[in-house]
């Protein structure tokens, strides 16, 4: 990977301090920026807290009872988190999409349409989901049965249901969290096909638990570890740079030994 | 693996070739197939109180059953013929005031109970409300309705039957329309928070619509069951040997028929006619029932 592209801008910056669940001490001093065009990916192991930083981006995590976070998320010069800011207009320009594939009980048609009626919008429905399922690679399969229910596909095909629900209203950033990991090998070869595809448009943030996949797709790469020094398991931010270099010359003793771990 | 090899696959396949053919001479075998058995047979005998009793109604109340029992009014005393469309009127009437109050209350309260406050203190103490308001006596939901309506408005009315009906359905509504709120997957709303619902669209795009035909099933056993119901209406609803709407204008405020009133009064009359009819409104009534759980089936199916 290049460095002529190091000053892409940034679409979010993360600077967080800490997240708490009630008591607990999730996460800390995490600074993520995520860059246009970009695909971010965050690797890890089992709660390291890439997941929460993820869904704090767009403050899905406010659905958490007991969540609290401190610190900021940058987005279009404003902080997410600011107290005047709505959480809902948020994640509509902050998209997602879900490990778990999560089409509602409706058809493919409505499922994709969703988020435009939910935002009245005013142009032609029928041309954005067709633009929409085209874009999310699925148009071929389903365009003769439009009026299906969303739950009567494929767990692959759901996927990209849902990746077409999430940019039909083309938000500026979808967050993916560990989108192929209910997927067979050959669904989650089309959705990462799909992520490079979309990456221009959609500046996508992935959290995967396959660093195959991140050295696959991402552009930049997020290693975060568990720090379980205090007693507690709080993640933490280790590593922040182009995948390459995470993967072939990682600057931190933690990476490196990740890295090895995994694959020798 | 040596999955290639043909001789150690003969091998292994003699080695360990177990007897699978069904004996029923080994004890599990025997004990399964018993127990198979009483299933079937407890469950063909819990069905017979409902066949025997249809089949008792259509013997000694099918034979009067014809257009005369839908359009005539109650006969008096000695007066041969007649029929009971105004009690089938009324019975519709005080279970559609029941369910006009009681869908919305249930729908709402089921919504809180569900979505907004689920572990909250108001949500435990309406719940455990609502769960012992199940086994409320129905003739307490009359005495209620009574003291609170009829001896406010000074008469027997449909309004107060409805309220008594409603006391009883709404219990019913809220616990079934909870149950199958709560049944929405969670990644579902997820996903309808993720694209930028508030909360109430979330509820009314995402959860109302999901949960609907159980929300539906739920309305329509409560409805089955207020369609049955004397005590409460003979504190509320007393009776009426006219119809409901006369020379075109309906008298809300005055007593209004029903089934199972009519079912009450008619059954303990010295005259055959009289007994023949409570017969024959039993049948009807037993239908209507049915109906509003055939109803029940087919609103409760998933349509996509």
């Amino acid at each position: 990977m290049a460095h002529n592209d190091a000053q892409r801008k940034v679409v979010i910056d993360c600077k967080l301090d800490k997240v708490f669940y009630g008591d607990f001490l999730a996460v800390r001093n995490s600074h993520v920026p995520i860059q246009k065009g970009h695909i971010t990916g965050f690797i890890g192991p089992s709660g390291c807290g890439k997941s929460t930083v993820l869904r704090s981006l767009n403050r899905m995590n406010d659905l958490v009872q007991g969540f609290r976070f401190e610190g900021n998320v940058h987005f279009h010069g404003q902080d997410v988190y600011g107290s005047t800011v709505d959480p809902v207009v948020v994640r509509r320009y902050i998209g997602m999409v879900f490990q778990q594939p999560n089409p509602f009980a409706m058809s493919i048609f409505d499922n994709v349409a969703f988020g435009l009626r939910l935002n009245r919008f005013k142009g032609d429905i029928a041309e954005r989901v067709e633009n929409a399922l085209k874009k999310a690679a699925l148009w071929d399969e389903v365009k003769n049965k439009l009026k299906a229910s969303g739950l009567s596909l494929s767990g692959g095909q759901q996927q990209r249901l849902c990746i077409a629900r999430a940019i039909a209203t083309e938000p500026s950033v979808v967050l993916m969290d560990e989108p192929c990991s209910a997927l067979d090998p050959i669904a989650t070869r089309r959705i990462e096909e799909l992520m490079v595809e979309l990456k221009e448009k959609y500046t996508i943030a992935l959290v995967t638990h396959n660093m195959q996949q991140a050295m696959r797709v991402a552009d930049k790469t997020a290693f975060f570890s568990v720090d379980i020094s205090q007693g507690g398991r709080t993640g933490y931010l280790v590593e922040l740079g182009d995948t390459q270099q995470i993967f072939e010359d990682p600057q931190e003793q933690l990476t490196q030994e990740y890295i090895r771990g995994e694959f020798s | 693996m040596s999955a290639q090899d043909p001789s150690l696959i003969t091998d292994n396949e003699e080695a360990a070739a177990p007897y699978l053919q069904r004996s029923l001479l080994e004890p599990r075998a025997l004990f399964s197939t018993l127990l198979s058995g009483a299933a079937w047979l407890t469950a063909i005998i819990a069905s017979i109180p409902l066949f025997s009793v249809l089949y008792g109604l259509v013997i000694r109340g099918g034979h009067r059953l014809g257009l005369e029992v839908f359009t005539e009014l109650p006969p008096a005393g000695f007066e041969e013929g007649g029929g009971f469309g105004n009690a089938i009127i009324g019975t519709l009437v005080t279970v559609g005031i029941g369910a006009l109050i009681s869908i919305p209350f249930g729908i709402l309260g089921a919504v809180f109970l569900a979505e907004l406050d689920s572990d909250g203190r108001v949500a435990y103490v309406a719940r455990f409300c609502a769960k012992t308001l199940t086994g409320l006596p129905s003739i307490l939901a009359g005495v209620f309705a009574y003291a609170v309506v009829v001896l406010a408005t000074g008469t027997y009315s449909a309004p107060a039957a409805g309220v008594a009906l409603a006391l009883l359905m709404l219990p019913t509504i809220v616990l079934t329309a909870e149950e199958s709120m709560r049944m929405v997957p969670a990644p579902m709303k997820n996903a309808a928070y993720g694209m930028g619902c508030t909360r109430s669209q979330v509820i009314w795009k995402i959860v109302l619509p999901t949960a609907l035909p159980g929300v539906l099933t739920g309305v329509m056993l409560a409805v089955a069951r207020a369609a049955g119901e004397t005590a409460p209406l003979l504190f509320t609803a007393l009776f009426s040997n006219y119809w409901f709407v006369e020379n075109g204008k309906a008298e809300l405020m005055t007593p209004i028929a029903s089934l199972s009133v009519l079912i009450y009064n008619f059954s303990g009359m010295p005259y055959d006619n009289q007994i023949e009819l409570a017969w024959t409104a039993s049948l009807v009534l037993v239908l209507l029932v049915l109906l509003f759980n055939i109803l029940a089936r087919v609103l409760g199916r998933k349509k996509i």
